[in-house]
C-alpha cells in the first residue's frame, strides 16, 4: 500500500517536473528536480485530487512542519499519513 | 506645467464607513481581519478576511436601484458620494465634460457572477438573472459613478489586479495634469469575496488561516479584504479659486512590468517603478520621502522583495524611512487596495500620524527597515509614496506631497 503511494507521489512529481519517473530519487529536493513554487503548487494539487486528502500546505511558511516538503521522500511520508487519517 | 490636488475621499472598508472611520481605525492599529460572514464558508480551508462587516446596501440603495448593482458598484458609489460630497465640488454643464472617471478593480462583480453561476451549474437552473451582465461587468463602479454624478469626460476601468487602483489613479493625475481633463473621480473598488475567489486564492496557497503579519518572520500569507475608495482629484488653480479644501498633491507617477513571471514579483520592476515615480515628480534621490505605505501583503515573496528594493532605490535614507503595511488592518483590498492606501497616505501628510503595520510579531532579517510595529507613529510628512505591485509583474507607484499652507 504505502509503496504504491510512493510510486503515485513520484509519478506526480515526474511529471511536474517534465522528468521520467526513474529519474526521480527519493533524496531529490523540489529544487534539485527543477521545480519553483508554482510546479510546487500544482504538486500539492494533484496530491489532493489523486489521494482525495486536503494537504496542509502554505507557500509563505514551506519549512511548516506541518506538511514537509524538503525532499521527494518526506513528501510521499506525508502523503501516506494523510491517506492513512483519512480511513 | 498643471498641478494637481486631491480635495475629497470617501471609503468603504473593513475598518468602517466613511473617511474618518478608516482612517481613526488605521492609527488606532484596529484590525477589521476577522471570521467570513458574508458567505457560507462550508468547504472552505481559509475562514477569514477583511470584510465591510458594517456595509449593507440596503441601507444606501432602494430594493430598485439594488437590482442593477453588485456590492462592488454599491460600496464604489457610496465612497463617491463621500468623496464628492467632501470636495463640495459640482459637476456642472462646463465641468461635468470636462471631469474623467478612471475606477480600478480586478475582478468587478463577483457576488453577481457567483449567485448566478451557481444557480446554472449547481443548481441546474435554466437561467440566470436577467441583469446578470450590467451588474457583473468590471466597468459597472464607473459607469455608475458617472451616471450618478453627470460626468461625461473619458471614463474607464482598469484591471491590473492588485495595482488597479494606483493605475487608475496616476492615469487620472497624468491627464488632469496635462490638460485632457481639468477634475477626476478615481480609485477602486473590489468585493470578491466569494466562493469562488476564495477557493481560487486558496489554490495557489498564499493565504493565511490566522491573520495578516507584514514584514514579520512569523507572516503565514494574505488575508483577502473588500472595500472601496474614491478621490476627487482637481487642477489646483481651479480647487484655490472655488476655495476647495486640499488634502494632499499627487506630484508623481510611475508605472513598470516586471516582463519576468506571472506571480513572482521581481526586484527590478518595483525598484524601477519607485525610481520612475519619483522622477515624475522632479526628485533625484526621493531624500524629502518621509513615509511608503507599501505594498507589503504578508507574503514571503513580496515582503522580501520590497524591502530590498526600497533599499536600493533609497540608499542610506531607506533607514531614515517609516515604511508600513495597512493591508494588515483593512486586508488585501486587490482592485481597491491601492486607493484605500492612497486614502492613508494621503491623512498622514496633514496629520503627521502615520498608521503602524499591526500584528507584526518578530523582526526578519530580510524586512530591517522601520515598518512601524504595531502602533501610530507621530512623524513630519512632507511627502510619501504609495507601492502597489500586481500579480502578472505590473507595478504601480504614486508619490504625494503635502497641501502648501
Amino acid at each position: 500500500m504505502s509503496d504504491d503511494i510512493r510510486q503515485q507521489v513520484r509519478v506526480i512529481v515526474a511529471e511536474q517536473a517534465m522528468i521520467d519517473v526513474e529519474q526521480v530519487s527519493p533524496d531529490s529536493t523540489m529544487e534539485d528536480l527543477g521545480l519553483d513554487s508554482l510546479g510546487l503548487v500544482e504538486i500539492v494539487f494533484a496530491i489532493e485530487e489523486q489521494f482525495g486528502v486536503s494537504v496542509p500546505y502554505n507557500a509563505n511558511e514551506p519549512n511548516s512542519d506541518e506538511f514537509d516538503i524538503s525532499t521527494v521522500s518526506a513528501v510521499e511520508d506525508g502523503v501516506i499519513k494523510l491517506v492513512a487519517e483519512k480511513v | 506645467m498643471r498641478r494637481v490636488v486631491v480635495t475629497g475621499t470617501g471609503v468603504v472598508s473593513a475598518l468602517g464607513i466613511g473617511y474618518d472611520a478608516h482612517i481613526a481605525a488605521l492609527r488606532a492599529g484596529r484590525s477589521g481581519i476577522g471570521p467570513i460572514e458574508l458567505i457560507d464558508t462550508d468547504g472552505l480551508t481559509i475562514g477569514i478576511a477583511a470584510e465591510a462587516k458594517a456595509y449593507t446596501g440596503a441601507d444606501h440603495f432602494s430594493r430598485n436601484e439594488l437590482t442593477l448593482r453588485d456590492r462592488v458598484t454599491q460600496m464604489a458609489l457610496t465612497a463617491a458620494k463621500e468623496a464628492v460630497g467632501r470636495a463640495g465640488i459640482v459637476f456642472d454643464e462646463a465641468l461635468g465634460p470636462r471631469t474623467a472617471t478612471v475606477i480600478g478593480t480586478s475582478m468587478g462583480g463577483q457576488h453577481t457572477q457567483d449567485d448566478n453561476y451557481r444557480l446554472i451549474y449547481r443548481d441546474g437552473k435554466p437561467r440566470v438573472h436577467p441583469f446578470t451582465v450590467p451588474k457583473l461587468m468590471a466597468n459597472a463602479p464607473a459607469s455608475w459613478i458617472s451616471m450618478e454624478h453627470g460626468l461625461k469626460g473619458p471614463a474607464w476601468t482598469v484591471s491590473t489586479a492588485c495595482a488597479s487602483s494606483n493605475h487608475a489613479i496616476g492615469q487620472a493625475f497624468h491627464m488632469i495634469r496635462s490638460g485632457m481633463v481639468d477634475a477626476a473621480v478615481t480609485g477602486g473598488a473590489e468585493s470578491g469575496l466569494t466562493y469562488g475567489v476564495l477557493k481560487a486564492w486558496e489554490g495557489l496557497r498564499v493565504m493565511s488561516k490566522d491573520t495578516c503579519r507584514p514584514f514579520s518572520k512569523t507572516r503565514s500569507g494574505m488575508v483577502q479584504g473588500e472595500g472601496a475608495a474614491i478621490l476627487v482629484l482637481e487642477e489646483m488653480e481651479s480647487a484655490q479659486a472655488r476655495g476647495a479644501d486640499i488634502l494632499g498633491e499627487i506630484v508623481g507617477f510611475g508605472m513598470t512590468a516586471d516582463a519576468n513571471d506571472i506571480v513572482q514579483p521581481s526586484l527590478d520592476g518595483a525598484a524601477r517603478a519607485m525610481r520612475a515615480a519619483l522622477a515624475d515628480a522632479g526628485m533625484t534621490t526621493g531624500g524629502e520621502i518621509a513615509y511608503i505605505n507599501a505594498h507589503g501583503t504578508a507574503t514571503a515573496a513580496n515582503d522580501r522583495i520590497e524591502c530590498a528594493a526600497i533599499r536600493e532605490v533609497f540608499g542610506d535614507h531607506a533607514d531614515r524611512l517609516l515604511v508600513s503595511s495597512t493591508k494588515s488592518m483593512h486586508g488585501h483590498c486587490i482592485g481597491a487596495a491601492g486607493a484605500l492606501e492612497m486614502a492613508a497616505t494621503l491623512s498622514t501628510l496633514t496629520s503627521g500620524v502615520v498608521p503602524p503595520t499591526v500584528n507584526f510579531e518578530e523582526a526578519d532579517p530580510d524586512c530591517d527597515l522601520d515598518v512601524v510595529p504595531n502602533e501610530a507613529r507621530e512623524a513630519d510628512v512632507p511627502y510619501a509614496l504609495s507601492n502597489s505591485f500586481a500579480f502578472g509583474g505590473l507595478n504601480a507607484v504614486l508619490v504625494v506631497r503635502r497641501p502648501e499652507a
